[in-house]
């Protein structure tokens, strides 16, 4: 057993885990960020991807080990004072989550896509999300969402 | 699935990486983990121990000096690619970046770790081999330089000695043209065919031509017929089309359920002859 010190959503944790634990199981549940959600195990489906150090990251491509100090934000983190982010309240508003098990994904992949570019083409949007796999197909309604929710627009 | 046990050293120095590795056969490096954590997780590797290399501060630089563009085995696929020398210097090298895998995979994912693993399918290992790179490792015996050329053996298997690291990559600058022209199943993927090609021009006439293939043998592939019958004379159809079918001979394509190895070969003519137009454009 190790000891692994995070910061996830602004307030530091330590706990212990296996070096072969990921750190999306650690999270989910050594931590309880029951957001994280994991699919594939092997970097295809996003599902897992949560921001770590300010960039997005595949949580299950990483050991909990690895990134001992790191600055992780997930899903739980992004609604302020109850409030949702202008991005959650987007795929609200447009039905952009449908079952929600692609969500905490698409939205960390989401919110590094508009900070890089706030202003995206539709086909940016597509090329941006193309990594994260949504089994209701609800891709239309997730891509109208995050155009609407553009800074730059 | 989930990894199966193993013992875990988090490396603060380049030496000590390399004294346990030299310690235990079998061990295994963790670089940015986006191929080693997949394996682990579906069980496909079981090393006894793993020497995580992300303190190794020594491995993560990118700088140019003489002429070339010096990487440090540890630095991440998109620090790479966003970086204003890289584009200027090896604007092929920043091109093929934007290929590998998701930028929630290039954030975390390290040039070292992508030519150590060395998959035929993988666009860094071919690039490299285009730009005549070269790869400085390190192990109990020292220091050694192979050139990219003779560093990819056959898939997943590279000149590395066992208890050696990679430290840094020296890629030449380049002039001209460029062009990345790659046929995946999904979105950046791993490549069925890539075809990896610069060009210079002196007036109408073809100074240099480099290209290389991923996918299509059991290493990179460069097309050395291909780039002799370039050099020389002017881009026409027909030169480009006769360097198609000596890329398309060179290649010795696997075949499989997604791409039989006729189609391989038949795409690499292809993308062959778009990535040349498309460098000479530029050139
Ligand atoms: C969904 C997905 C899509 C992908 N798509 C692509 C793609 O399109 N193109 C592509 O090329 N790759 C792709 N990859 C693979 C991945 O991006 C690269 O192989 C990865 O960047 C490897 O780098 P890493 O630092 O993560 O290496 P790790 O996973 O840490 O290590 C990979 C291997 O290299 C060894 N190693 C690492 N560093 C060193 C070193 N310095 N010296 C000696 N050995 C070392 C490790 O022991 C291990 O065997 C994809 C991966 C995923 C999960
Ligand atoms: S669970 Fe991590 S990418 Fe699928
Ligand atoms: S909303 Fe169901 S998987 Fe995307």
């Amino acid at each position: 057993m190790i000891t692994v010190t995070v910061t996830v959503n602004g307030r530091t944790y330590r706990a212990d885990c296996e070096p072969r634990r990921t750190l999306a199981d650690f999270l989910r549940h050594d931590l309880g960020f029951v957001g994280v959600h994991v699919g594939c195990e092997h970097g295809v489906c996003g599902s897992c991807t949560i921001t770590l150090d300010g960039a997005s990251a595949r949580s299950c491509c990483l050991l909990a080990v690895q990134v001992d100090g790191a600055e992780i934000v997930t899903v739980e983190g992004l609604a302020e004072n109850g409030e949702l982010h202008p991005l959650q309240e987007s795929f609200r508003k447009h039905h952009g989550l449908q079952c929600g098990f692609c969500t905490p994904g698409m939205l960390a992949t989401a919110m590094e896509l508009l900070e890089e570019n706030p202003d995206p083409t539709d086909a940016e949007i597509r090329q941006g999300i193309s990594g994260n796999l949504c089994r209701c197909t609800g891709y239309q309604f997730i891509v109208d969402a995050i155009r609407d929710a553009a800074p730059g627009r | 699935m989930k990894a199966a046990p193993f013992e875990y050293l988090r490396a603060s120095s380049l030496d000590e990486a390399i004294e346990a590795l030299a310690g235990t056969p079998d061990a295994r490096v963790l670089a940015g983990g986006q191929s080693l954590v997949p394996l682990l997780n579906l069980r496909q590797a079981r090393p006894p121990l793993v020497v995580d290399i992300n303190r190794v501060d020594e491995l993560s630089f990118l700088r140019k000096e003489n002429g070339r563009l010096e990487i440090g085995a540890l630095t991440r696929h998109r620090v790479v690619e966003t970086s204003a020398v890289v584009r200027s210097e090896v604007p092929l090298l920043a091109e093929a970046l934007g290929f590998v895998g998701h930028v929630a995979i290039r954030n975390r994912g390290t040039v070292g770790g992508s030519l150590a693993h060395a998959d035929p399918a993988a666009e860094l290992p071919a690039v490299m081999v285009a730009l005549d790179a070269e790869f400085s490792v390190r192990g109990p015996a020292g220091e050694r330089v192979i050139a990219a050329r003779d560093f990819f053996l056959g898939p997943h298997r590279t000149a590395l000695e066992p208890g050696e690291l990679l430290t840094r990559i020296s890629v030449p600058t380049h002039r001209g043209g460029w062009a990345v022209e790659e046929l995946s199943r999904r979105s950046r993927d791993l490549a069925l065919v890539a075809v990896f090609a610069t060009v210079t021009l002196s007036g109408e006439v073809c100074e240099t031509a480099r290209i290389a293939v991923a996918g299509a043998g059991p290493t990179p592939i460069r097309a050395t017929a291909a780039e002799e019958a370039l050099v020389g004379g002017a881009l026409t159809d027909d030169a480009i089309a006769l360097a198609a079918e000596l890329v398309a001979a060179a290649t010795d394509p696997p075949g499989d359920l997604h791409a039989p190895a006729d189609y391989r070969r038949e795409m690499a003519a292809v993308l062959t002859r778009r990535a040349i137009a498309r460098a000479e454009e530029g050139a």
